[in-house]
C-alpha cells in the first residue's frame, strides 16, 4: 500500500492556487479523479475537460485524447485498473459460515452467489458480521478477496483430499462448536454442497431449507416437490442455496484473514475412496463432458485427431465445417445449431471461432486454441493459444500423453 | 468384520415414496425410488423388502408392486406425519444389510434428508448417489458412485449401510397391472406418528418462475455503457505462443491440461 501514500508538493500546490502563475495552466491538467487519504474517490469537477479553441469548455467523455498528467499524482494507466475499497471486519460479533464446492480448486459462480447471499444476510441483520469460508484440501483460487471472503479456514491434509465427506462433516461439526456461526450456507449442487449440507444438518440437528432461492433474515422461499412448488418458511440456520440466489460481490475487496481450528477433528471414515473409474469419454454426452478436444477445418489428419482424443482421454467435438464435410458425425457439432457445451477445458484445434461456434462454448472455463492464424477470434477467447500446424502439435501431444501414462503406470507399480 | 455374505442371504430394504409427475402432477412411482427397487431386485431377489411409511391406500404404491414384488410393507401413518422416526424404529428392529432410498423425493419437502437422518439415527455410513452395487465380498460392498459429467467413482463400504440411488442407475423394469393387483400390501400400525409441526407453519404454492439474472453493466458513464454493449470478444487475451518448436508449444498445452486436472 506504500505507493498509495500521497506526497504533497507545496510548490505545485501553490502554483495550482495561483491562477496568475505562468505554469498554472499545466498544473490544471491533474486528473479529475484522485483517491483521497481515506481511500474514497474524490472528483474535482473543475479539472474535467479543457478549453476548446473557441473558448468553450469541452468535456471529452471518451477520454480518447488522454491528457498527460502533470503534478506527479497517479499515472493515467494505473488509474485504469480500479482498486476496490477494502471491507474490514474487526472482532466480528458473529460469523456466517460458507462451505463452497471449489470444483477444480476454484470458486465457481454458484459459490460466489452463496458468498453474496451471506453478505446480504449480514446487511439485513446488521452488526459486525464476518463471512467465514471453509475450504478443504488444495485449492487454486487467487481471488478470495474479490469474492467476499472475510475469514478463511483452510483445512489441509491428505485426509481431506478426494472423497471424504465423513471427515469433512466432522471438521464442520468442530467449526460449529468453536465458532457457532449464525447461519450455515452451502450451495445446493450435485458437486458436493448438497451432500455435505445434508450430512451436516443431520449431525448438528438442524432442519435445512433446500433449493432456497429467496432468503432473508426472516423468511425463506425454497423449492419443494422436486422443483414444482415453492415453500415459504421461516429462515432456518442451515441453508442449501440454489444458483443465482443473490448477487455476487463485485464492489469491495475483503480481508481473507486466515483462521484456524483450536480443537482436533474427531472423525472416522468408513467409506473408502478407490478413485475415479475410467469412463469412455465418448460415451459421455457432449453437453456434460468436462474436457473436449474439438476439431475444425484446420484438421487434415483425422485418424491422428481421434488418436489424440483417445490418448488425452477427451470427448470429441467438432465445428460445423468439420461435420458438413463428413469428417465427424452431426451429434458432435458444437455451437448454435449443435450442442451448447459446458466443458471446463475446451481445446479448439483448427477452429476459427465463428460467432455461431463461440455461442456454444460460452460457458467453458479454459479455452485452448491450436491454430495457424494469430488474428482469429478463437485466439482472442483462449487462455492459451498455440500458433502452429495442428498435426505437428497433435503429434507432440500424443507423444506427451503416452509418456505421461507410462510414468503413471510405472509409479503405481 | 462380518462373515462372508452370499447374495442369497443378503437383505436389502428399499424405501419408496409417492412420486409426482413433473408435468401433470399426477401421483406415480418415483423415478429414483423405482431404480432403488430395481437395484435391490437384481441383487437380492429373495431378501428384498420394499417399505413405505404413509397411507397404505395410495394408488402409486401398486406401481411398485407391479414390478413383480410379492409383498410391500407399509407403516401406516397420517400424511402429515414425519416418516423418519417410524422408519428408523422399524429398521432398528429389522437390521437389513443395505437400505436403499432415492436422492430426493418428488413430492413434499423433497429435501433429500431421509437417508442422512436414517444414517445418523441408526449409526450407519451413508453413501450418496450410487449408480451400481458392483459386488459384495468380505462384508464390504464395492459401489460405483455417479458424479456430475457422466463420471463414476469407485467406493468400498462395510455392510450395513444406507445408500441413495442416482438417476444414473439402471432404469427400472415396467410395472404391470396383473402383478400389481396380486401383490400383498401388508400394512401395519406401529403405534407412533410424530406429527411434523414445523412443517405446519409453512405455506406451499405452485412454483413461481424465478427471475433470470440480467447482466448488469455497472458503468458510470454513457461511453462505458456503450463500450460494454458493443464490445466484441474482449481481447484480454491469454498467452500466445508462436514461432517455437512444436514440442515446446505442445508441452505448454499439456502442462495446462495437467494443472487443470483433466488428464488421468
Ligand atoms: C445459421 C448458421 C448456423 C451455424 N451454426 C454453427 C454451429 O452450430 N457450430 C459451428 O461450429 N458452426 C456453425 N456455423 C458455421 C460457422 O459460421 C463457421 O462457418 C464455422 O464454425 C467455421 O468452422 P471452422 O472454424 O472449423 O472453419 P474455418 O472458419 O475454415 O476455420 C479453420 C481454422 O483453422 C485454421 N487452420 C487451417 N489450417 C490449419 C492447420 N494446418 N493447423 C492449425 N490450424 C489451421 C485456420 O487458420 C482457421 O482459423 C453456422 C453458420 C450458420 C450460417
Amino acid at each position: 500500500m506504500s505507493e498509495d501514500i500521497i506526497r504533497r508538493d507545496p510548490r505545485a500546490e501553490w502554483i495550482a492556487r495561483n491562477r496568475l502563475h505562468p505554469l498554472h495552466q499545466t498544473m490544471q491538467a491533474s486528473p479529475a479523479e484522485t483517491r483521497g487519504p481515506s481511500g474514497l474517490i474524490r472528483r474535482n469537477p473543475h479539472a474535467v475537460g479543457f478549453i476548446g479553441p473557441n473558448g468553450i469548455k469541452r468535456i471529452d467523455r471518451m477520454n480518447a485524447s488522454g491528457p498527460a498528467t502533470v503534478g506527479g499524482r497517479r499515472a493515467a494507466g494505473a488509474a485504469k485498473e480500479v482498486e476496490l475499497p477494502l471491507h474490514r471486519v474487526e472482532n466480528p460479533d458473529y460469523y456466517i459460515a460458507v462451505v463452497p464446492d471449489m470444483v477444480g480448486g476454484r470458486l465457481n459462480g454458484h459459490d460466489k452467489d452463496v458468498i453474496g447471499q451471506a453478505h446480504k444476510l449480514i446487511g439485513e441483520i446488521g452488526g459486525n458480521g464476518a463471512v467465514l469460508t471453509i475450504v478443504f484440501g488444495e485449492h487454486r483460487e487467487e481471488a478470495f478477496d474479490k469474492a467476499g471472503v472475510d475469514r478463511l479456514l483452510h483445512l489441509q491434509g491428505d485426509e481431506y483430499e478426494g472423497y471424504s465427506p465423513e471427515l469433512r462433516v466432522a471438521a464442520l461439526a468442530q467449526v460449529e462448536k468453536e465458532y457457532a456461526p449464525r447461519y450455515w450456507l452451502l450451495p445446493d449442487s450435485v458437486a458436493a454442497g448438497f451432500e455435505l449440507g445434508c450430512r451436516l444438518a443431520a449431525r448438528i440437528g438442524e432442519r435445512p431449507a433446500t433449493q432456497a432461492w429467496q432468503v432473508g433474515a426472516e423468511q425463506t422461499i425454497c423449492r419443494g416437490a422436486g422443483g414444482t412448488s415453492d415453500i415459504t418458511r421461516q429462515t432456518p440456520r442451515l441453508l442449501l442455496l440454489a444458483e443465482e440466489c443473490a448477487d455476487q460481490i463485485d464492489e469491495t475487496r475483503h480481508e481473507v484473514l486466515p483462521v484456524e481450528l483450536v480443537g482436533t477433528v474427531a472423525g472416522h471414515a468408513s467409506i473408502r475412496d478407490c478413485g475415479q473409474v475410467a469412463v469412455d469419454p465418448n460415451a459421455i454426452p457432449l453437453a456434460e463432458a468436462e474436457f473436449i478436444l474439438s476439431a475444425g477445418n484446420g484438421v487434415s489428419d483425422w485418424a491422428q485427431f481421434h488418436q489424440a482424443a483417445e490418448a488425452l482421454g477427451a470427448t470429441e467435438g467438432a465445428s460445423r465445417v468439420a461435420v458438413d464435410d463428413g469428417n465427424m458425425p452431426r451429434f458432435r457439432q458444437v455451437g448454435a445449431t449443435g450442442t451448447w457445451v459446458t466443458a471446463r477445458v475446451y481445446v479448439a484445434v483448427g477452429i476459427s471461432g465463428a460467432i455461431q461456434h463461440m455461442q456454444g462454448i460460452g460457458q467453458c472455463d479454459k479455452v485452448i486454441a491450436i491454430n495457424t492464424d494469430v488474428g482469429c477470434d478463437m485466439v482472442k477467447r483462449a487462455a492459451l493459444s498455440v500458433i502452429g500446424d495442428s498435426s505437428e502439435v497433435l503429434a507432440e501431444l500424443i507423444r506427451l500423453a503416452k509418456a505421461h501414462r507410462q510414468e503413471v503406470v510405472e509409479n503405481a507399480a | 468384520m462380518q462373515p462372508d455374505k452370499q447374495n442369497a442371504s443378503l437383505r436389502i430394504t428399499a424405501l419408496v415414496s409417492v412420486g409426482k409427475h413433473p408435468g401433470s402432477g399426477r401421483a406415480r412411482r418415483a423415478e429414483q425410488d423405482a431404480r432403488a427397487v430395481e437395484m435391490a431386485m437384481t441383487l437380492a431377489p429373495e431378501g428384498l423388502e420394499v417399505l413405505h411409511a404413509g397411507d397404505p391406500q395410495a394408488d402409486s404404491l401398486r406401481a411398485y408392486a407391479g414390478m413383480g414384488l410379492k409383498r410391500l410393507r407399509v407403516l401406516q401413518q397420517g400424511t402429515n406425519a414425519d416418516a423418519v422416526p417410524a422408519l428408523s424404529q422399524y429398521l432398528k428392529q429389522q437390521k437389513p444389510d443395505i437400505i436403499l432410498t432415492g436422492v430426493r423425493a418428488e413430492s413434499g419437502e423433497s429435501s433429500g434428508m431421509t437417508p442422512y437422518l436414517l444414517g445418523e439415527a441408526l449409526g450407519l455410513p451413508v453413501v450418496t448417489r450410487i449408480a451400481e452395487i458392483v459386488s459384495i465380498d468380505h462384508g464390504e460392498a464395492n459401489l460405483l458412485q455417479a458424479l456430475p459429467r457422466g463420471q463414476r467413482r469407485a467406493l468400498r463400504v462395510p455392510l450395513p449401510f444406507v445408500a441413495s440411488v442416482d438417476m444414473a442407475a439402471a432404469a427400472p423394469r415396467q410395472s404391470a397391472f396383473g402383478p400389481a393387483s396380486r401383490a400383498d400390501l401388508e400394512s401395519q400400525d406401529i403405534g407412533m406418528a410424530v406429527m411434523d409441526e414445523v412443517k405446519a407453519a409453512w405455506s406451499e404454492a405452485p412454483a413461481r418462475k424465478r427471475p433470470k439474472r440480467l447482466k448488469v453493466v455497472k458503468a458510470k458513464t454513457a461511453a462505458d455503457r456503450f463500450k460494454a454493449a458493443t464490445a466484441k470478444s474482449s481481447g484480454d487475451g491469454g498467452k500466445v505462443l508462436r514461432d517455437k518448436p512444436a514440442s515446446e508449444m505442445a508441452q505448454a498445452v499439456f502442462d495446462l491440461l495437467l494443472e487443470e486436472g483433466v488428464l488421468r
